[in-house]
């Protein structure tokens, strides 16, 4: 394991570490809150610690921006946010609980970087779509702005797209700004139940073409299925969606309205995946909405738990057989991630989903343009 | 421009017949007359024959001229519907222009995962009037939607008057297949939401075809709104309207869309098509409120609260589907309105954080009585998105030169309160050598860096987006130790 720690003071300190890993052969590992250190293989690299790059430089509710340092805990800009009636709408997703730590632990620089997104992407656009702007140290050693601070702008290549969820490959991003929108007045969170994974996802498919706006939509399997839609917004306009999802939806059953400490229950077994064993490897499945249903099934028989979101475009599966789940992902149009797994596993299972050989090579040449030395070609992934 | 390369212009006829070989019969175009229809796009002062066009029928075709022009180090310039406002599909001397007008069927419309697949010549609005009739549409509206192409959009990553709530071209397009200059297709993103490693299919989008020829594309189609209403409503200062967009904001709301305009531009679009715009107004503003009955019910009342509170002095609140869209009317005719004011304008396109706009407009007035020319302005006032139009006369000695001049200062004036050079339209050749104004040669060379990545020749729209596009061995300075490469065994290219 990393053996050396850097904690840059500032962007200065940041491109001469970069600089100096560069000419030493050294290796360096970005952390901000450790809460994913358990993705990828095991590497032994210098550990660049992002830690001292925290605070808020801009927040302008109205401009619907907010410039933040890459360290800065999520947790201090949601309750930032929070406090002036606004969200980050992709729903940051916090890695820690899939690990045994605490939530919170994040740091917005981290949560940016993985493009962790939680169960209201579906509606709202993922990490990439709320990122606006970024400074950040390349692997080259020098500190670059790419983006911008205000919501709309197509001036140069979009290279905030790249960052977000580049997980440490292209650079150390030490400020970032992104889109924030209103928070919802009310949210409600209606559920159908019983339904097999193929009714459910129909169920969630019939929902997102209605008019209803549907913030959320997730199926649980168990005792009692749960197929979970949530409906967000203007009071009125809550009531009215939810009587025409009522109505949409009479085919799949009755339609119940849940209290609001029970539907935050259900989003929040999303958010930690408690209902999956923990001791079991863990893969992200992100596939057509439509596959999701026949997907879990052809999977169940294998024995792999699961549960579905994005109404079916994302799958989180415990399962011991990465083969079996990297083709089932693959012929469902999509790609599968092994998020959680013991050493030897990670050891011999690359993290991503392989790609295409283009694809790849291009990859490799983007990855040399931000990291010509290799600086953070740590072997993690 | 980068000079044009002579050898390459006294092989023009042994390169035509290579290309017929690839598209057979009307699909190259050499003869001179012919050639005039692409001599521009929708920025007009700019003109330039292409050596040869070329319009492909199939991916297999591009892949073919690409790999091709690339073979044979000819320069290659995409086109879609040429309506570029920023000279994007400006065509070069020795260059052929690739034409994907001919690629334009809609492959799939799959419902169930909410997606349309199309290939780049589809216009905008074909998409919507495809699936409309299934109660979805795709949210992206261009001005220009009529005719501008899907290929085109994902180039510039359009925008429109909607993309406050529904996002830019980029939040809206899931996956792409995509020509490299070498010929190879790849396939990027796809139905899903996600894309797996690097998001590459994020740095296409609005890479203004620099970086490789986008042959299909993977629209998000949106259930269409339960209705939509509007509001119009009148200030007697510029300030009164600003604050309005701030507290609507702030109350929450995000409207489908909030345009504000000015009393140049509301005269003109009045005095054209004559849909009751009150006159004696400062700015004008116009906020569409979509979704269902009871939010758009509910929010007009507060948008409504709002306006009086911060001094309107008429609001006007459409009735019908007809009286909604005559307000839009106005606005979507500003462009040719404000034409008919002078004889040629010139449209630019910045963004600045919305707070700034009473200083932004007070030193643009400065500006346009330093250079002697008449501005008006039309702004997409929720996202900070300014169109101002600067009025001149390309036949009076030295206006154009003038026009120029003010929109650059007007573009350096954004970027100094914290905007941007371009909001919607692109750099293209317009404002390829402001970009110094927003970039360090340090950002810059890592965006060049990408281009290299996708086109080492750099053979695809050169003279686009960078003042001065480096050679790859000029960037990537390798710092050598004691003469050793670092970490031999990564793969360079």
């Amino acid at each position: 394991m990393a053996s050396n720690f850097i904690f840059p003071a500032d962007e200065v300190e940041l491109c001469e570490a970069i600089m100096s890993a560069a000419t030493k052969r050294e290796r360096l590992a970005i952390h901000g809150g450790s809460s994913k250190r358990d993705v990828g293989r095991l590497v032994d690299a210098t550990r660049l610690d992002m830690s001292t790059f925290t605070g808020i430089v801009d927040y302008d509710p109205h401009e619907l921006v907010l410039t933040a340092r890459a360290g800065t805990p999520l947790a201090d800009i949601q309750k930032l946010v929070a406090e002036q009636g606004q969200m980050l709408a992709f729903d940051p997703f916090d890695h820690g609980p899939l690990f045994g730590r605490p939530a919170g632990q994040s740091t917005i620089g981290g949560v940016v970087a993985a493009g962790a997104a939680g169960s209201q992407r579906l509606a709202f656009g993922g990490v990439r779509d709320h990122l606006l702007g970024c400074r950040a140290v390349s692997g080259r050693g020098e500190l670059f702005v790419s983006g911008a601070k205000v919501v709309k702008n197509v001036t140069g290549f979009d290279i905030p797209k790249l960052l977000a969820g580049s997980w440490g490959r292209l650079a150390a991003i030490t400020e970032l700004t992104l889109k924030v929108l209103p928070a919802p007045r009310l949210t409600v969170t209606l559920v159908l139940t019983g339904l097999d994974p193929v009714r459910a996802v129909a169920a969630m498919t019939a929902a997102m073409a209605s008019q209803a706006e549907v913030a959320a939509a997730a199926h649980l399997p168990g005792t009692v299925a749960v197929t979970a839609l949530r409906v967000q917004g203007f009071q009125a306009s809550v009531t009215a969606r939810c009587a025409l999802l009522t109505q949409c939806l009479t085919v799949f059953g009755q339609l119940e309205s849940v209290a609001a400490k029970e539907g935050e229950a259900i989003w929040g077994a999303l958010r930690t995946l408690a209902p999956l064993p923990s001791d079991r490897p863990l893969w992200k499945i992100s596939i057509p909405p439509a596959a999701g249903g026949a997907l879990v099934q052809q999977i169940e028989k294998t024995g792999a738990q699961w549960l579905l979101d994005w109404a079916g475009g994302l799958v989180w599966v415990a399962s011991d057989e990465p083969a079996l789940v990297r083709s089932a992902a693959a012929e469902a149009g999509g790609h599968a991630m092994l998020v959680r797994a013991p050493p030897a596993m990670r050891d011999v299972v690359p993290a991503f989903h392989p790609q295409a050989m283009g694809v790849a090579a291009i990859e490799q040449r983007v990855r040399r343009n931000f990291d010509p030395h290799g600086v953070f070609e740590t072997g993690r992934f | 421009m980068p000079e044009p390369d002579a050898a390459v212009l006294a092989r023009r006829s042994e390169i035509a017949v290579a290309l017929r070989a690839i598209v057979a019969g009307e699909g190259v175009i050499d003869d001179v007359d012919a050639l005039r229809v692409y001599e521009s796009d929708g920025l007009t002062a700019y003109r330039q024959h292409p050596m040869l066009v070329v319009l492909p029928q199939t991916t297999a075709q591009v892949a073919a001229i690409l790999r091709y022009c690339d073979e044979n180090r000819v320069r290659v310039v995409p086109r879609g519907s040429g309506t570029s406002l920023s000279g994007g599909a400006l065509p070069l001397a020795d260059a052929v222009l690739l034409g994907l007008a001919k690629l334009n069927r809609i492959v799939e419309v799959d419902l169930a995962n909410r997606v349309a697949v199309v290939q780049p010549g589809v216009t905008n609005l074909a998409v919507t009037r495809a699936v409309e009739a299934d109660g979805f549409y795709y949210a992206p509206d261009p001005s220009s939607q009529i005719a501008c192409s899907i290929g085109g959009n994902v180039a510039e990553n359009s925008g429109g008057v909607h993309c406050l709530k529904y996002g830019l071209t980029t939040n809206n397009v899931l996956g792409v297949e995509l020509v490299l200059m070498s010929g190879e297709i790849l396939r990027l993103g796809g139905r899903q939401l996600d894309s797996s490693g690097l998001d590459l299919l994020g740095v296409i989008v609005g890479s203004e075809g620099l970086l490789g020829v986008v042959t299909e594309v993977i629209v998000r189609l949106l259930p269409k709104p339960e209705t939509a209403r509007a509001l119009l409503i009148g200030f007697s200062s510029v300030e009164g309207a600003g604050n309005c967009v701030a507290e609507v904001i702030a109350a929450g709301i995000i409207p489908a869309g909030m345009e504000m305009m000015d009393r140049l531009a509301v005269q003109a679009a009045e005095a054209f098509v004559k849909v009751g715009y009150p006159l004696d107004v400062a700015a004008l503003l116009i906020v569409e409120l979509d979704g269902s009955e009871a939010e758009c019910s509910e929010l007009i009342g507060e948008v409504e609260r709002i306006a009086h509170a911060n001094g309107a002095v008429s609001v006007r609140i459409s009735q019908d589907e007809e009286e909604r869209l005559a307000f839009w009317a106005g606005r979507k005719s500003a462009f040719p309105a404000v034409g008919r004011l002078a004889p040629d304008y010139y449209c630019m396109d910045g963004t600045i954080p919305r707070r700034r706009l009473p200083e932004v407009l007070t030193r643009m007035a400065e500006l346009s009585n330093q250079y002697g020319l008449e501005v008006a302005n039309v702004f997409h006032a929720g996202d900070g998105n300014l169109h101002p139009l600067i009025l001149y006369d390309a036949n009076q000695p030295g206006q154009l030169d003038r026009a120029e001049a003010f929109g650059a200062d007007i573009l350096r004036l954004c970027v100094k309160v914290g905007g941007v050079l371009t909001g919607e339209h692109g750099v293209g050749v317009e404002k390829r050598d402001l970009m110094p104004e927003m970039f360090s040669n340090v950002d810059l060379e890592h965006q060049e860096g990408l281009k290299h990545a996708f086109d080492p020749q750099m053979l695809l729209n050169p003279g686009k987006v960078f003042p001065n596009l480096h050679r790859c061995a000029e960037l990537g300075r390798m710092h050598i130790h004691a003469g050793q490469v670092p970490f031999p065994d990564i793969p360079r290219f």
